[in-house]
């Protein structure tokens, strides 16, 4: 669940002082959550934050505007990313997938209108999305602590390093007119959080626990992420010493 | 792309429900299901328009007698479940049970235009734990859906769902440890009755 939008040198300074702190964290699945304090304290700012702001701007959003002109923002966007997606591959060494990508860009770009259109996926050139956080992890970073940041929401320390680069690519950089850049930026903010409206709602439903829910949902999402649908399994573990007593949320 | 995620949420779920045949290859099996699930949906204006009590029948009629409730609870209780009692055990079982099924009757309504494609199975064919892949392809981009379904006698049982790399058992895990640890197994039982009531009131 990223969600784009603050400037990427505020996140390199916050995330430089972090790195070095943290530098000496273990890879971390499900089971031990280090930095719990900070994690539920942010969550907690971004749930209201949301409430507050988010939420009902992008289901003002969602009323207002038709489907068919949302469908063609989160196309536009979506086809950006591709760009980046297919320069991930590359770097990971998957030429074929990092090829697929590129023509599926050419052609929304070209026959979709500046990708407006997803003409490549009816075409069946699929979305095989990645970003720099799971290049890493291709790479043999293992994913580290979960991370929450402000509005920015859930991470691991892996995808946090990767955060600069992979918000270094991004549609509203291309403009030099800096309320140019804001517009579309809040643009894809909302467009983001629109599309999770649903999901939102049904998470609010069935979570106990929501910022457990999150967390878990979002580590176990990367890691069959960085593997491309295939994880290794996990060891069993049933033997685990009894968890110490979790702080409230 | 979470609509997808929601479509795929209910897909496994009603598809689950379908009636099994006897001694079919698990993923025939799921092949067969998703297929009736989809028509299903598409063919009920009231489930597309959002009948939420219609759902939840389709999902507890059709869905429940496939799925291997028992291990999937236990399996999410994790090692507190040999300390409770029977009747702790039931009454997990069951809110638990009320819970998949409104979290899937939920996501029911986002099934559109949605077809399902298996994926090639890698699984010996005496094995008696399977693990049977599928993408939900619709609007956007696909969603990945995996089953983990146990040989029971001649019939096969789904005991756990993963969507988009999320194992369902292994997700509500860690939120039922740390309710279990907050307030022991009755704490959990009350937490999920206290879920199941608001959401159901919500409806």
């Amino acid at each position: 669940m990223k969600l784009p939008s603050l400037p990427s040198s505020l996140r390199g300074v916050a995330l430089g002082a972090w790195l070095l702190a943290a530098a000496g964290a273990t890879q971390a699945q499900s089971a031990s959550d280090p930095l719990e304090g900070w994690n539920r304290a942010v969550f907690g700012f971004n749930e209201g934050l949301d409430a507050a702001v988010l939420k009902p701007v992008a289901t003002g959003y969602q009323k207002v505007v038709p489907e068919l002109a949302r469908r063609g923002v989160s196309n536009f966007f979506g086809n950006f990313s591709d760009g980046w997606s297919a320069v991930n591959q590359l770097l990971q060494g998957k030429p074929v997938a990092a090829a697929q990508m590129t023509i599926r860009v050419a052609t929304n770009t070209l026959f979709g209108i500046a990708g407006l259109f997803d003409v490549a996926s009816d075409l069946g050139i699929e979305r095989q999305q990645e970003d720099f956080g799971q290049t890493l992890g291709r790479w043999g970073l293992p994913a580290g602590p979960y991370v929450v940041w402000p509005l920015l929401g859930p991470s691991s320390l892996r995808d946090s390093a990767a955060l600069p680069l992979d918000l270094s690519w991004r549609p509203a950089l291309l403009s030099d007119d800096e309320a140019t850049r804001y517009g579309i930026t809040a643009l894809q903010l909302i467009d983001a959080r629109a599309n999770l409206l649903s999901a939102g709602r049904l998470v609010d439903e069935i979570a106990l626990d929501k910022y457990v829910f999150i967390r878990d949902g979002y580590l176990s999402r990367r890691r069959n992420l960085v593997y491309d649908g295939e994880p290794p399994e996990l060891p069993d573990d049933t033997k685990d010493t009894p968890p110490a007593a979790p702080s409230k949320p | 792309m979470f609509k997808q995620v929601l479509a795929a949420l209910s897909i496994t779920l009603v598809l689950a429900g379908a009636q099994a045949q006897s001694a079919t290859a698990p993923d025939a099996l799921i092949k067969q299901l998703s297929n009736e699930v989809i028509d299903a949906v598409k063919s009920d204006k009231a489930i597309q328009a959002g009948d939420v009590s219609k759902i939840i029948t389709l999902v507890d009629t059709k869905v429940m007698p496939n799925v291997n409730f028992q291990r999937m609870t236990a399996s999410a209780v994790g090692r507190y479940w040999r300390t409770a009692t029977p009747e702790q055990q039931k009454r997990l079982q069951d809110e638990f049970k009320i819970l998949i099924v409104r979290t899937y009757a939920g996501a029911l309504t986002q099934v559109k235009d949605q077809t399902v494609q298996l994926k090639p199975m890698r699984a010996g064919a005496d094995d008696p734990e399977v693990v049977v892949r599928t993408e939900v392809k619709g609007r956007g981009d696909p969603i990945q859906l995996d089953y983990r379904l146990e040989k029971n006698g001649s019939e096969w049982k789904i005991y756990d769902v993963n969507v988009l790399g999320v194992w369902l058992v292994e997700q509500y895990k860690s939120s039922f440890a740390q309710e279990i640890g907050a307030a022991g197994v009755d704490g959990l039982i009350a937490k999920l009755a206290e879920r199941n009531k608001a959401a159901a009131n919500k409806s």
